[in-house]
Parts: C-alpha cells; structure tokens; sequence
C-alpha cells in the first residue's frame, strides 16, 4: 500500500501525484517507471517517475486519462487515500552525461515524463533545449517546470493557441537547422515520436525514444511489452523503455498497441456507466 | 495376501462439463477410497518410492497412518520433508518419481501416492488447524528473494528454526509460477495463498512488490544499505523470462508468450474481464507451440476462455512429451488436439493480427543431447495452420537482472546460477536455489533446494561464518 500524500491537477485530464515511497525515491534514477495497482481487481499499469524527493521520501507520477485504470486513478484516487500496489523503479535510466547540446521534446503526457530527464541533464552540464507540444493552450502543462531546467524553452500547440503553430517535430527540425545537437529525446504518442525519428534521421543526430507498450509485470516475464527494435524483439521494461529512435520499428508498436482497444473500450463504458 | 491391481480411481468433474469452467478437474479421494488405496500398499521395507522421491518422503509410513485412521500422523509424517503437500499431491510428476518406483507398479497399477498425499493435506487443511507462532529464537537474519516454492520452504524451516526472516517478492501476490503459472483448475491460488498466509502467521515477514536488483541489490541486503542487514540471502527467483523462436510475424498481435497468458489469466484474473481490469484476447482456433506442461495448461486455458480448437504443436511424438502423462490424459479427454511431429516457420498475419501457423512436417532421427531423438524437417511437407491466437510455451531461462546486479556472483552459459550441493554460490554469505540453478524444472525439485539451502544456511550461522563453497575449495575459511 502506498498513501497518496499530494494531488494536483496539472492539465486537461492529467493529475499528479505526489507519493510515499522512500525507498523507491532514493534507488530512482531519470527515466525509469513504475507498475501500480489501484485494487484487488485492477489491472498493471506503467507510469513514469516524473520527480523524486530523498529528503521528503516521495515519488511524482502524472497520469493522463486514457482508458479504465488512468480514469479511474485521477476520478476517484485523492490525497490521504492508499493505491493497493507500487512497485518500482523498473526499467533501465536514461543515459546522463555532458554530450554539449541536448533537445528534450515532450508532447502530451510526454511533457511530464521529459521533465526528470531534461533535469538531470542540465545538472551533468549540457546546454538544454527543450520543446513541449500540446494540441492546444488548456491541454498545455509543466512548462514553467520544464522551463527551470532548460536553456531555451520552445512551446508548441496544433491550434497556434499558444507558441508557436505547428508539431514538436517542426520545431525540432529548426533547432537543428540551427545548430550541432550532439544527442535528443522525445517521449509522447507514437506518432509523434516517429515523426521526430524520421527528422533526426535526416539531420543525422542521435534521438532517444522511451516506447509506451502494453506491459503486465514491467519485470521481462510476459514478453507482452515486446517491440522491434534493429530487426530483434525487444522486452521494452527491461531492454528499455529508452531505445534509439532509428533502430525502432514504431509500425510495430503503433500494431502491438492495438491488441485491447475493443476490450479497453468496453472498460471504460462500463466503468463510466457504473459511476 | 489379496492383492488389489487396479488404483482406485480419483473423481473427476466431466470434461464435458470442466472445458466450460475453472474450476479443479480431479476431486480428491474421499476417507474410505483413501483408506482402500492406502491398503494397496505393500509396506515395503526398504522401500524403493522412497529413494523416488526428491524431498525423501517415509511413503511407507504415511500411507500407514492413512490406513490406521491416523491421518494426522499422516500428514506429520509428509510435513517432516515436504512443506507444501497440498501442491505437491497436485502437480509433482509421481509417475516419474516415486510412483516409477513402487513395487507394485512392476506387475500392477503402482499405488496413487500422489492422490494419498494430496488426501492427506485436504484432511488437515479441513480440520483448520491454527498455526502457532514460533516462540523459539535463534540469533541471525536471513532473506530470501522470490516467493515459488524454493523461497517459501527455505523461509518457513529458517522461520522455524528460530530465525529473523523476510522474503521480497517482485508481483503483488506471492507464490512464484504456483499462482501466476499454475491454473485454477489443477492448483488453486487458495491454497498457495494459505500457505503464504500460514507462513505469516508464523512471523515471516513477506515484502510484496520488492523488485530485489532495482529497488536494492543483494549487496545491499548483506552490507544493509538502505536497508536492513542480513546476515544470509537465499535466491530463488526461478527461471522466468520467455523464450521466443524468432520467427518471421513473431510480434503479430495475437501471439503470447505461455507466461503472458497465463499471468493473464490466473495471476490477473482475466477470465473474471470485466469483473477484473485485465484483459485476454481468445479467438476461435488457438495454437499452442510446446510439449509441456505448460503447453498443456495454456492449451486447456484456452480452451476454458471459449476457443472452439485448441491445438497443441509438438515437434517430436507423444512419447517425447515432456508434460505429466496426467495432464496429456486431460487434455485430450478435453478435447486438444494434438498436431505432433509439427514445427512452426513462421507466422502469418492479416492486418498486424495472426491468422496461421506455417508448420512443417518433422521425423525422428538419432538421440540429441538431451537424449531424446532429434526431429528433423522433412524439407517440402510445409503447410498452414490457421489460428487467431497462438501461445509459446517452448520454455525459459532465468532472468538476468539479480545475477547481474549482484557482485561476485557467478553464472554459466545457460544464466544459471552456479550453486554447489548445498546451494552454496560464489559470493559470500549468498544461496541460491530452484529454476534459477537448475534451469526449469519441478516444484519438489525447488522445494528441496529450499531446504537444503536452509540447513546449511543455520549450519552456517550456527558455526560462525566461516565460507568454504565447493565451487571455490581453495578460498580459506574466514
Ligand atoms: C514505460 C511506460 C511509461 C508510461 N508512463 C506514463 C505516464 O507517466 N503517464 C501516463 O499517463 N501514461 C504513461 N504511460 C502510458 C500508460 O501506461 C497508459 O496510458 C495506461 O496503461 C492506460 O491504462 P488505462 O487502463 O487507463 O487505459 P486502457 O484502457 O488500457 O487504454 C486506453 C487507451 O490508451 C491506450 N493505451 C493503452 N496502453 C497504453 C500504453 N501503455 N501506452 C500508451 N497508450 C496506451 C490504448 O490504446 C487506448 O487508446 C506509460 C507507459 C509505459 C509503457
Ligand atoms: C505453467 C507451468 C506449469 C508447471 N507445471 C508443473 C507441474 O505440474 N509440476 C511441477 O513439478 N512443476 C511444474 N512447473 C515448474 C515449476 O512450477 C517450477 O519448477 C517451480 O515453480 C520453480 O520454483 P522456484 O521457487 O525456483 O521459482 P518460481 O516458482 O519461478 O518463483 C520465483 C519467484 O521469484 C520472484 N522473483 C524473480 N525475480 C525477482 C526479483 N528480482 N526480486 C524479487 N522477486 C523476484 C518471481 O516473481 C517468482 O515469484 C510448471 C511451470 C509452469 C510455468
Ligand atoms: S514401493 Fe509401492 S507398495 Fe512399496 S511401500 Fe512404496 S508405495 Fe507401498
Ligand atoms: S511487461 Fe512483461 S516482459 Fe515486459
């Protein structure tokens, strides 16, 4: 059991969470997640460690509601309430060090899960760029956040409500146009981050991508998180979820991903229905 | 002497009847078919079951109390050796072990030891005996990592001999392949969760949701970093991580690992969607790769999620088989059909979801390593399958992240831990036993390990801590 000590909401249907686990903010490093429970009758779900604090023993996650699990969290889960199980931190960390200039783009939910990376990336010493995109103002968040551990804050919106118009991948491709960027990460829906591998191929830099599968244990037993990545399946909880973008076969994970939308669909509804 | 010939049989729900649900398919022995089986028994002395037996059960004697009425002498005569019968009467492979051995079984039908055991456990856990607490307290902590059957042995005979002892399991519900693995149907998760439950009741401290290697390393359980300090740490984290074949369409949606699916199913509670959030997927014709018993429990799993066909794919002959001769029995009674002698190739998706198995066709040749006739492709003989869903149960290895978070601990080639008789490994003050040692193998075989590892682990404490492991005789006693 682990108690939720502080939620906040951060976005358009994204909360976060500030919660007990001393153990896990100390082992945490950027970039690895965590699998909870909400019941006895819930279902697995990864969601990444957005911030950790040692002195204060807590953990940030921030959830966008997706489906059941994440609809059912930011409805009914507040501050002083316990979720039956956390375990964690899963998967490998990101790889921190001073590589001279660094992009961190963030779209979606993404935003939140770039944040720990950019940070300790600036704390290693590089100069950091960061993009956050969102489909529109209210669905923007985190960016003052983001803004505190980067050099340069470029925001971007589909609707031109605030920043600049257009994809994270279209800014992206100005910077690069501008300068020598040594190594870049992206985390957000599929599509944007193939959009932005398909840009980085072309400039010839180095982007790192953090895959979202399906996963049920987060610990390599089911081989349900798998993906394609240099031609070989992977198991992205713990051969990832960081892998570089060129080598990913994002097709595969666009598929993969679809396995449950009829049974996630009927989750939901009923779920929605029974409130 | 009357000699009986024949067993007497176990109940069993109909298989028309039990491909429909979860629930057990044998129903246990009753008193009296106990007592009349237990007659059977030739009360031979020496009795060759015995050395059948991987843990040494008095089979003998048992039986004996079981023929007497005694059944409580019964069972404390199997709990001398063996800690969790009610698992074992259900899933050990008899029929290769101290059933191959019994006498009787040369002309007749061998007594059903299994059934016998598995009566005597039902016996007692119907009187709901309380578990008292341990009072006895002997200096020394250990831990253990993983919550199968090795861990759960070695944890409950340190925690009766005296010890501080904490057990960290990586999933929500301890067990190990016994509740994520095992279905519903041959081994209920009661009764794994009693035991879990028994052993809490005893003092044994039981960390859920501990990933051991991420969230702290074995070091830090000896060096109390971050955590508490042990003074000895017993691995027994199994052999869990998949095998794929690598074949063409291997990550078609549709296609799991044995382990996914079952997890699934019985870990997850699938079969209760959308009571419980976790879904499976089943369509109408389902393939299972494997020879197992865990082909076996994922063909008839899916069975029970409403698949019109399950089939198992085999690529030697029944008689190769690796599964318990009781689980082919069900299976087919149930209604699998068997396409042996088959291999896939590859797999054949429309629209990212699996629709067919390529096989081709395989014979035997001379004896593999394993000893068992290599199959061969017959080169042209390819056809398909078709199949909506298909599951790999063609094996695992052990998962790499203790051995590899772990200073000075040795493993070989197969990710085995190197571990001496005792379960004694490289490192210092560090056990090791079960599938993570011998690669998969059998639940008796793990509980022993557990055992052992746990004599020696208070042998150990008890003498000062002096190291000396078989592996590296010329390292001095410290
Ligand atoms: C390593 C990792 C880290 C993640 N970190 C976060 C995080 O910090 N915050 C967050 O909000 N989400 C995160 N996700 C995604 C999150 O796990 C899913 O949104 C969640 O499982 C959906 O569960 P649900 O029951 O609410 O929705 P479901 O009913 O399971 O799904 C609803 C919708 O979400 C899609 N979906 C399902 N599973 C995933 C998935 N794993 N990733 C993306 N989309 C999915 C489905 O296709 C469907 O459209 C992460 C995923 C991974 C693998
Ligand atoms: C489907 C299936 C059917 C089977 N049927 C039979 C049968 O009929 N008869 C039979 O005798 N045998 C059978 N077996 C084999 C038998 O179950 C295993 O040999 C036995 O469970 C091994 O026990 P173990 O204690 O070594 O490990 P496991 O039972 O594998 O338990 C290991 C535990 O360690 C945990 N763990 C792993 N890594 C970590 C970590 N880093 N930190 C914390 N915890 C960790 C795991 O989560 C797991 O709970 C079957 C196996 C399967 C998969
Ligand atoms: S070998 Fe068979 S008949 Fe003899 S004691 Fe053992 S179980 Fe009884
Ligand atoms: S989530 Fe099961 S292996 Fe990755």
């Amino acid at each position: 059991m682990k108690k939720i000590l502080k939620k906040t909401k951060v976005g358009t249907g994204v909360w976060e969470y500030e919660i007990e686990a001393p153990l896990i903010a100390e082992s945490n490093k950027p970039g690895q997640f965590i699998i909870l429970r909400l019941h006895e009758k819930g279902e697995r779900i990864p969601l990444t460690i957005a911030d950790a604090s040692v002195e204060k023993g807590t953990i940030t996650i921030a959830a966008q509601s997706a489906g059941k699990t994440t609809t059912e969290l930011n409805d009914k889960y507040g501050e002083e309430d316990y979720i039956h199980d956390l375990a964690g931190p899963l998967g490998n960390p990101s790889e921190i060090e001073n590589y001279g200039n660094v992009v961190t783009i963030g779209g979606g939910v993404g935003i939140a899960l770039i944040y720990p990376i950019a940070k300790a990336l600036k704390e290693a010493g590089n100069h950091v760029t960061s993009i956050v995109g969102a489909q529109s103002a209210e669905k923007l968040f985190y960016e003052d956040k983001i803004g505190g551990v980067s050099d340069e804050l470029i925001i971007t919106t589909d609707d031109g409500s605030v920043g600049r118009k257009g994809f994270t991948s279209d800014a992206f491709e100005d910077v690069l146009n501008e300068r020598t960027i040594h190594k870049s990460w992206a985390i957000g829906p599929v599509i944007m981050m193939k959009v932005c591998s398909e840009v980085a191929s072309k400039y010839d830099t180095e982007l790192i991508v953090s895959l979202n599968t399906i996963m049920v244990d987060g610990t390599g037993m089911c081989g349900g998180c798998r993906v394609e990545v240099g031609d070989k399946a992977k198991f992205a909880c713990i051969n990832g979820p960081e892998f570089k973008a060129d080598r990913v076969d994002f097709d595969v994970l666009l598929q993969r991903n679809q396995t449950y939308v009829e049974e996630e669909k009927c989750a939901l509804d009923r779920y929605l229905e029974e409130e | 002497m009357d000699i009986k010939e024949d067993q007497i049989p176990m109940r069993e729900q109909d298989p028309g009847e039990r491909r429909k649900n979860f629930k057990e398919v044998p129903l246990g022995y009753s008193k009296e078919e106990a007592i009349e089986e237990a007659n059977r028994c030739l009360q031979c002395d020496p009795a060759p079951c015995i050395t059948g037996c991987p843990v040494e059960i008095n089979i003998p004697e048992f039986i004996r109390h079981i023929r007497e009425e005694d059944f409580q002498g019964a069972i404390d005569t199997i709990k001398e050796t063996n800690n969790l019968p009610a698992v074992t009467g259900r899933v050990c492979p008899q029929e290769e072990q101290c059933q191959e051995k019994c006498v009787m079984g040369r002309k007749w039908d061998p007594i059903a030891i299994g059934r016998l055991e598995r009566f005597a456990a039902e016996w007692e856990r119907d009187q709901g005996a309380e578990t008292p607490k341990v009072e006895k307290s002997t200096e020394g902590k250990v831990a253990i990592v993983g919550s199968g059957p090795s861990g759960l042995t070695a944890a409950s005979d340190l925690k009766k001999m005296g010890y501080e002892v904490t057990v960290f399991e990586q999933f929500h519900q301890p067990g190990g392949v016994l509740v994520y693995g095992i279905p519903e149907f041959r081994l209920p998760n009661d009764i794994v969760d009693g035991e879990v439950e028994t052993l809490e009741t005893m003092g044994v401290e039981v960390e859920r949701n501990t990933v051991v290697g991420r969230l702290f390393t074995v070091d830090d359980l000896l060096e109390g970093n971050k955590v508490d300090e042990y003074d000895a740490v017993f691995l027994g984290t199994g052999a869990g991580l998949p095998w794929f074949l690598g074949l063409p369409g291997e990550n078609l949606n549709g296609i799991y690992s044995a382990n996914e699916f079952l997890t699934r199913v019985n870990l997850m509670k699938a079969f209760k969607f959308p009571e419980y959030d976790t879904p499976v997927k089943v369509g109408k014709r389902v393939a299972t790769i494997g020879g197992g018993n865990v082909a076996m429990d994922s063909a008839r799993t899916a069975l029970r999620l409403g698949a019109e066909k399950s089939m198992i794919i085999y690529r030697r002959s029944e008689e190769q088989m690796p599964a318990r001769d009781e689980e082919i029995e069900h299976a087919k009674q149930e209604g699998i059909e068997f396409h042996l002698l088959r291999n896939p190739k590859r797999f054949i998706g429309d629209d990212g979801q699996v629709k067919k198995v390529e096989v081709v066709k395989m014979e035997l040749g001379e004896p593999d390593s394993s000893g068992r006739p290599r199959p061969i492709p017959i080169e042209g003989s390819e056809y398909e399958i078709p199949a909506d869903d298909v599951i790999m149960a063609i094996g695992t290895s052990p998962h790499p992240l203790v051995p590899r978070t772990t200073s000075g601990l040795e493993t070989n080639d197969r990710g085995t831990i190197n571990a001496d008789e005792n379960g004694r490994t490289t490192k210092r003050g560090v056990w090791a036993g079960g599938d993570i040692v011998t690669g998969a193998a059998t639940v008796i075989k793990a509980m022993g390990a557990g055992k052992t590892a746990a004599k020696d682990i208070d042998r150990w404490l008890a003498n000062g801590k002096g190291w000396r492991s078989d592996l590296d005789e010329d390292r001095e006693d410290e």
